[in-house]
């Protein structure tokens, strides 16, 4: 149980170091897509079946469309790296040391808690029950993140067509 | 150690990458990326604590990661959507460039 967590664990942390250390865009791209699989099959380990198949739709499938997307669309660049900007290898050690203090401290504190009880049963999470209780007492919630989603993506079009309903205005 | 630990050092390390990738890379859509990591790093600890905390808590902590993924994901295609206005004014989309507000 504990060793699927571990190769689980160590996948998705390679998959998305690799996917910063790359250079090229789309293998970064396509890196992190593991990365989210990865997460997705923590979900199915813990027993969060439903989670796991949103995960999947959301991540692997729409958002890394995305992704690849604004990638190719921007490419003109891609080639080309950051490590041409003064002061890059700087900027890339001070992130890391940032990272490690965080690491570092979010472990000490992770390894200070004295560990819990004897393990319970593992909770059920059935798509009938996790649909109830959205319906039951998030229903305002529900709502809520379904306008913040309509807006968004309503805002996501506006701001990728930018001048493109203008020029049909424009006098010839 | 237990399970519980494993997981949460499984989660801080992930959120560790991300902040890494966030900050180091000078590319905007890595830095999309890396913060969508480390929201996933936070989701991580929700289905922890569900799946060994006390019971008794119901569906709270997937319902909070349902709510974190809708969120997420408007985020991303927001973000996107402002890597790409940013390419149509400076043809490139490295942030150390995009200094400019309006012009």
């Amino acid at each position: 149980m504990t060793a699927v967590l571990v190769i689980v664990a160590v996948c998705t942390l390679a998959a998305a170091a690799v996917a910063f250390a790359l250079r090229p865009l789309v293998h970064s791209a396509l890196c992190l897509v593991l990365a989210w699989a990865g997460v997705a099959a923590f979900y199915l380990w813990a027993g969060a079946e439903f989670l796991a198949f949103a995960q999947v739709l959301v991540y692997v499938g729409a958002i890394s469309m995305v992704v690849l997307f604004a990638v190719l669309l921007t490419r003109r660049q891609s080639g080309e790296g950051d490590s041409r900007v003064a002061g890059a290898a700087r900027r890339v050690a001070a992130g890391l040391a940032v990272a490690a203090l965080v690491a570092g401290v979010l472990g000490r504190a992770v390894l200070a808690v004295p560990p819990a009880s004897a393990p319970v049963a593992p909770p059920t999470l059935g798509v009938r029950q996790l649909g109830g209780e959205l319906a039951d007492g998030h229903a305002a919630a529900l709502l809520a993140a379904g306008a913040l989603l309509t807006v968004a993506l309503i805002g996501a079009v506006v701001l990728a067509a930018g001048d493109a309903g203008r020029h049909g205005e424009d006098p010839p | 150690m237990s399970a519980l630990t494993l997981c949460l050092l499984f989660s801080s390390a992930l959120f560790a990458v991300g902040l890494a990738g966030a900050l180091c890379r000078g590319n905007a859509i890595l830095v999309l990326l890396g913060i969508e990591l480390m929201l996933n790093a936070a989701n991580l600890n929700f289905i922890a604590f569900w799946r060994y905390g006390p019971p008794g808590a119901g569906a709270t902590g997937p319902v909070f990661v349902l709510f974190a993924i809708a969120v997420a994901a408007a985020e991303a295609a927001v973000g996107l959507a402002l890597v790409i206005a940013v390419y149509r004014h400076q043809r490139n989309i490295r942030l150390a460039e995009a200094v400019r507000l309006k012009g």
